[in-house]
C-alpha cells in the first residue's frame, strides 16, 4: 500500500478521473438520442434501453466467458447490447409511428418494458461476476498509482469521441444526412423528396438505441462495472434532456456528456479531502446544472435554435 | 392579432401531451422497479394432520442477492422455512419504500393469507406498516429497524434489530492492525442513527489499536447509488486510504472498485470475500437465520405479539447470534486475528463496553465522561447524531 495522499489535488483528480469514467453512458445515450431527435422523434426509453444493454452485456459476457474466454466475452457483451438496444428501438420506432400515438408516451412505456425485462432477466446475473472490458492505460508517465488509475480509459469512451466528428459529418455532408435532417425538419418536403419518412425515422431510432445499448454496457462492464437493478439510476433520462441543450449537435454532445461525468464525482471528491458540508448539494450537481441550462437557454419568445422542425408534431 | 400572441402559447394537443406524460412518469416511479414474487419455497406440511400452514410474508427493498442487506434477510427468511415445520414464505423484492409497499402487505394478507409479515427496510415502518396494521389487527408486522415505541404504535406491531456495531468494532480492531499508517475508509449512505453508529463503533475499534487512526467518511446520499460509491471508493484510494468498509445497500461494488485499486476491505452485511480475494479482511455480517428460526417456532407454537408471549422488541448482538464477523481473509496477520478474537470474546462476556468515556465528538463536544460509559442496549445510542473522534467528516 505505498499509495501516497495526493490531498487537493485529489479533487481535480477525481473530477478527471470521473469525466473519464463516467461520462461514457451520457456520451453513447445522448449520440444515439440526437440521431434520433434529428428525424424527428423523440425516444425517452433509453433510459430502459440502458438498463436492458447493462443486464444483456453483463449476462452474455459471464454467459460466454467460458466458452470464448475472457477477453473475448465482454466483447460479446458489448454487441450483444447492442442488439438488444436495437430490438427495443426497433419497437419503438414501429409503435410511435402508428397513426396518432405520442412518442413520448410511448417512450415511457418502454422506459417500464426496457427496465421491467432487465430486471426479469436480470435477477440471476446480480451475482455472479462478469469480464469486464479492457481499458487502455494512458497514465504510464506518472509514478502515482492514483493518476495511473484515474487515466484508464475505456474503448468505448474512444469508440463514443470517434462518432463524434463522424455524425457531425454525417449530418452535414452526405445524402443520407440529409434525409434525416429533412425527414425530421420538414416530413413534407422529404416525402415530396420521395424518402420514406418511416423507414428513415426507423432507422434513426433503431441506430440511436443500438449506440444507447452499448451505453448500457459500459456501465456493466467498465464503470461501475456490476450488474444492478438501479445502475442506471436516471442517466439515460439525463443523456435525453442534455440533447436539448447540447443543441441536436453532435459535439456539444460530448463536452455536455463530459461535464456531467464531472459533476457526477464533485460530491466524493470534496468530501474525501475534507469539504464535508452541503454534500447533498454537490451530489445534486448534474441535476441543478441541467435545471440551470434550461432556464438560461429557454424561452417563451422564440423556439429553440437547432430544434429539428418535426420534433414533438405528430405527422 | 392572432399571430402576435403566438409566442407563448399551449395548445390543448399540448397540455394533455404534458398530463399524460406525468402521470406516466409518476407510474414509471411506482411500477418501473420490477416485482417478482416467488410462489413458497418452504414446506407444505407433509401431512394433513400436523397443524395448518402459517404463511410468512418477507419484503424487500432490493433485490434478493445483492451481497448486501437484502440477501441477508433472504437467507434468514430461507433459514427460518427451512428449520420450522409448517411455515411458508411468501416473498417480493425489489419493493420501493413508497405506498407500493403498503400494497404488497395488502395483497400478502387478502390474497396469500398471510398472518405475519416482515418489511425488511428501514423506510417501509413509517407510515406504511402503522396503517396496515391499524388495518389488519390480527396480523403480525415485524420491522428490521428498533422504531417500535410502546404505548404509541399498535400492538401487533414489532421491531427486532442487531447490534451490528459490535462486529463493526471487531472489524475497525482488524482494520487498524492492518493498516500502518492508520487511514480508513468509510462509504456511507445517509446520516441516520445506525450508519452513525456503525462510523463510530468502526473507528473506536480502530482507535483503541491505534489511537491515531482515523476514518475518513463520505456519503453517498442513497441506499443504492452505484456510480457514486464507486466515485466514493475511488477518491479515498486516491487519498491513500488503506482499508475501506462501508454501509450500503449492495456494498458489492465498493468492494469490487477497492480491490481493483488494491485497497484492503471489510465488509458489510453478508459475506463479500469472493469479491475481493485479495483485499478482505473481515466484515460485519447480520445473521438473522437463528432470530428467524426462534420467532417462526415462537409462531407455530401459537404465541402473537397482540398477547404479549413475543416482545415487541427484540435486540442483540454478537452473544445473541444477531450479527457476526465474516471468516478472516488470507491478508489478515496473525496478530490481527487475535486481536480480533479477544475483542469478540470480550464483547460477548460484556467486559468491554465500546461506548467508553471519556469520549469527546470530532467537534470537540463531550459525549462521555471519564467513569461513564454507554452499554450496548443504552437507548441513547440509537439517538446518535454525532461522530466520534477520529472520524473525518460531518453529520450535516
Amino acid at each position: 500500500m505505498a499509495t501516497e495522499a495526493l490531498g487537493w489535488w485529489g479533487v481535480p483528480l477525481g473530477i478527471l478521473a470521473g469525466t473519464l469514467r463516467g461520462s461514457v453512458p451520457f456520451l453513447l445515450v445522448s449520440l444515439g438520442e440526437c440521431l434520433t431527435e434529428k428525424s424527428g422523434k423523440i425516444n425517452l426509453g433509453l433510459e430502459g434501453t440502458l438498463l436492458f444493454g447493462a443486464m444483456s452485456a453483463y449476462a452474455i459476457s459471464y454467459l460466454s466467458s467460458g466458452i470464448v474466454g475472457p477477453t473475448l466475452a465482454p466483447w460479446l457483451g458489448v454487441l450483444a447490447a447492442g442488439v438488444a438496444g436495437m430490438v427495443l428501438g426497433a419497437i419503438h420506432g414501429w409503435l410511435s409511428q402508428q397513426p396518432r400515438v405520442n412518442d413520448v408516451a410511448v417512450g415511457i412505456a418502454m422506459i417500464i418494458f426496457g427496465g421491467g425485462l432487465a430486471n426479469f432477466f436480470g435477477k440471476p446475473f446480480i451475482q455472479p461476476q462478469a469480464p469486464q472490458l479492457p481499458t487502455i492505460p494512458i497514465g504510464g508517465w506518472s509514478d502515482l498509482a492514483p493518476v495511473q488509475s484515474a487515466l484508464q480509459i475505456s474503448p468505448l469512451f474512444l469508440l463514443g469521441v470517434a462518432i463524434v466528428p463522424l455524425m457531425s459529418w454525417f449530418f452535414k455532408s452526405t445524402r443520407w444526412g440529409l434525409y434525416v435532417r429533412a425527414v425530421g425538419d420538414s416530413p413534407d418536403a422529404a416525402l415530396a423528396m420521395g424518402i420514406s419518412i418511416f423507414w428513415v425515422r426507423m432507422a434513426s431510432i433503431v441506430a440511436g438505441s443500438f449506440l444507447a445499448g452499448v451505453g448500457g454496457a459500459s456501465l456493466s462492464l467498465f464503470y461501475p462495472g456490476v450488474w444492478t437493478e438501479r445502475i442506471s439510476s436516471g442517466q439515460g433520462l439525463m443523456a435525453v434532456a442534455l440533447v436539448i441543450f447540447a443543441r441536436w449537435q453532435p459535439w456539444q454532445c460530448l463536452w455536455a456528456s463530459l461535464l456531467f461525468g464531472g459533476a457526477q464525482a464533485l460530491g466524493p471528491a470534496f468530501q474525501s479531502v475534507g469539504i464535508d458540508s452541503y454534500y447533498y448539494l454537490f451530489n445534486a450537481a448534474p441535476y441543478i446544472l441541467t435545471l440551470l441550462i434550461m432556464i438560461i437557454t429557454c424561452s417563451p419568445q422564440r423556439t429553440l435554435a437547432g430544434a429539428p422542425g418535426a420534433l414533438g408534431k405528430d405527422s | 392579432m392572432s399571430d402576435r400572441n403566438r409566442s407563448f402559447r399551449l395548445s390543448r394537443r399540448q397540455v394533455m401531451r404534458g398530463l399524460l406524460a406525468t402521470s406516466a412518469f409518476g407510474l414509471t416511479a411506482k411500477f418501473g422497479t420490477g416485482c417478482a414474487q416467488s410462489p413458497g419455497t418452504g414446506g407444505t406440511t407433509a401431512d394433513g394432520s400436523t397443524a395448518e400452514e402459517l404463511v410468512v410474508g418477507f419484503i424487500y427493498v432490493g433485490p434478493k442477492d445483492d451481497f448486501g442487506y437484502n440477501q441477508a434477510h433472504a437467507e434468514g427468511a430461507a433459514a427460518m422455512a427451512a428449520n420450522v415445520p409448517g411455515i411458508r414464505l411468501v416473498e417480493e423484492a425489489s419493493v420501493p419504500e413508497t405506498t407500493a409497499v403498503a400494497e404488497t402487505m395488502r395483497s400478502m394478507i387478502e390474497i396469500d393469507g398471510a398472518k405475519v409479515i416482515f418489511p425488511t427496510s428501514f423506510g417501509y415502518f413509517d407510515p406504511h406498516i402503522l396503517a396496515l396494521a391499524e388495518e389488519f389487527p390480527d396480523v403480525q408486522f415485524f420491522h428490521a429497524g428498533g422504531l417500535y415505541q410502546e404505548g404509541v404504535h399498535p400492538k401487533n406491531v414489532g421491531s427486532y434489530f442487531g447490534y451490528i456495531d459490535e462486529a463493526q468494532y471487531v472489524a475497525g480492531v482488524v482494520a487498524a492492525h492492518m493498516s500502518p499508517a492508520g487511514k480508513l475508509g468509510f462509504v456511507a449512505a445517509k446520516p441516520i442513527p445506525q450508519v452513525l453508529r456503525n462510523v463510530n463503533s468502526f473507528t473506536l475499534g480502530a482507535r483503541s489499536v491505534n489511537p491515531a487512526a482515523t476514518t475518513q467518511v463520505i456519503f453517498t446520499g442513497e441506499w443504492a447509488e452505484p456510480v457514486k460509491e464507486a466515485e466514493a471508493t475511488n477518491s479515498m484510494a486516491d487519498q491513500g486510504i488503506e482499508v475501506i468498509t462501508c454501509h450500503v445497500d449492495s456494498p458489492k461494488v465498493v468492494m469490487e472498485t477497492a480491490e481493483r485499486r488494491g485497497v484492503m476491505t471489510s465488509g458489510y452485511h453478508a459475506d463479500q470475500s469472493p469479491l475481493a480475494p485479495e483485499g478482505y479482511l473481515t466484515g460485519a455480517e447480520w445473521d438473522w437465520s437463528s432470530i428467524y428460526t426462534e420467532l417462526g417456532n415462537e409462531f407455530m407454537a401459537g404465541k402473537t405479539l397482540m398477547a404479549g408471549d413475543i416482545p415487541h422488541i427484540l435486540r442483540g448482538g454478537l452473544a445473541d447470534n444477531f450479527c457476526k464477523l465474516s471468516p478472516y481473509g488470507s491478508a489478515v496477520s496473525d496478530e490481527a486475528k487475535a486481536a480480533g478474537d479477544a475483542a469478540i470474546a470480550g464483547i460477548e462476556s460484556g467486559e468491554l463496553v465500546i461506548y467508553q468515556g471519556p469520549l469527546k465528538t470530532n467537534t470537540g463536544d463531550d459525549i462521555l465522561a471519564a467513569d461513564k460509559s454507554m452499554k450496548t442496549d443504552n437507548v441513547e445510542l440509537e439517538k446518535m447524531d454525532y461522530f466520534v473522534e477520529g472520524v473525518i467528516g460531518s453529520v450535516s
